[in-house]
């Protein structure tokens, strides 16, 4: 599914250029914490946060990540969008809860990243 | 392949800059992805950097951050004239965290740092000593053959 097609799904809006919304997404990994999204989530998979700092856009940039959404209607600040922009990462705004988003992406055929076993257990 | 030279860089990062941070991670990355390093490798050492690189910012004082490129090895080295840390064994569990909670509120600080620092890379040295400092040593060896 293409990303464009997502931000129709979710009701999301652009944020910042987000060119690149023709990007093919498979599969996606939903976490506010990125040291698990830099553990588990595979890389090329869509990342969806709730969180919108900087650090979100280093964290799907160092997974070559296609695309983030983000969730609860939470506004970036500037920096997240320029740094975003200079990388050419699109982000997409939906008011939708995490929850919420998961369903939809989830019924419309988005996969689970596969997760590998935690250690030590 | 024949032996050549390594190529080493530096980076200086500075405490409790959480807009520059992730800076050095990337560079080292996009670096090595203009050197044809495959992809999967580029992906590791830079997670490693990063993780790195955010403890050096959060916990260390900041530091020197380098990248280190030999013909079949990437090493990546941060170190740090900061507190050290008191039970390196604790430290190396999931989940065990000393971060304050604004780091937790951006999405760090949950004790993954150097759990997900020792999964991406083939060998680990972390030398510390308390009220010292801390060098973290991280080696990914490069199998494949390099793109050129």
């Amino acid at each position: 599914m293409f990303l464009s097609e997502i931000l129709g799904l979710l009701e999301a809006e652009k944020v910042g250029k987000s060119e690149h919304l023709s990007v093919e997404i498979g599969c996606a990994f939903a976490s506010d914490l990125m040291s698990d999204v830099l553990a588990l989530a595979s890389p090329g998979s869509l990342l969806i946060t709730g969180l919108t700092n900087i650090q979100i856009v280093r964290t799907a940039s160092m997974l070559d990540m296609p695309g983030v959404v983000f969730v609860r209607g939470k506004r970036p600040a500037k920096e997240t969008v320029e740094l975003a922009d200079k990388m050419g990462l699109p982000i997409i705004l939906t008011n939708k809860t995490m929850f919420e988003t998961c369903g939809i992406l989830y019924a419309a055929g988005i996969k689970s990243c596969f997760c590998p076993k935690r250690s030590g257990q | 392949m024949s032996a050549r030279e390594p190529l080493i860089v530096q980076r200086e990062v500075k405490p409790l800059d959480f807009l520059a941070a992730g800076e050095t991670a990337s560079e080292f990355k996009e670096l090595l992805k203009s050197l044809g390093i495959p992809t999967d490798i580029c992906r590791r050492a830079s997670i490693v950097t990063y993780e790195a690189e955010m403890n050096t910012v959060i916990h260390g004082g900041g530091g020197v951050m380098s990248l280190r490129l030999e013909d079949d090895a990437i090493i990546i080295v941060a170190e740090d004239q900061g507190p050290g840390i008191a039970d390196l064994e604790k430290a190396m569990q999931e989940g065990y965290s000393t971060a304050p909670d604004f780091v937790r509120e951006m999405g760090f600080g949950a004790g993954m740092g150097l759990p997900n620092i020792k999964k991406y890379s083939d060998k680990l040295e972390i030398d510390t000593r308390v009220g010292e400092g801390t060098t973290l040593r991280a080696y990914i060896f490069i199998k494949g053959q390099r793109e050129e």
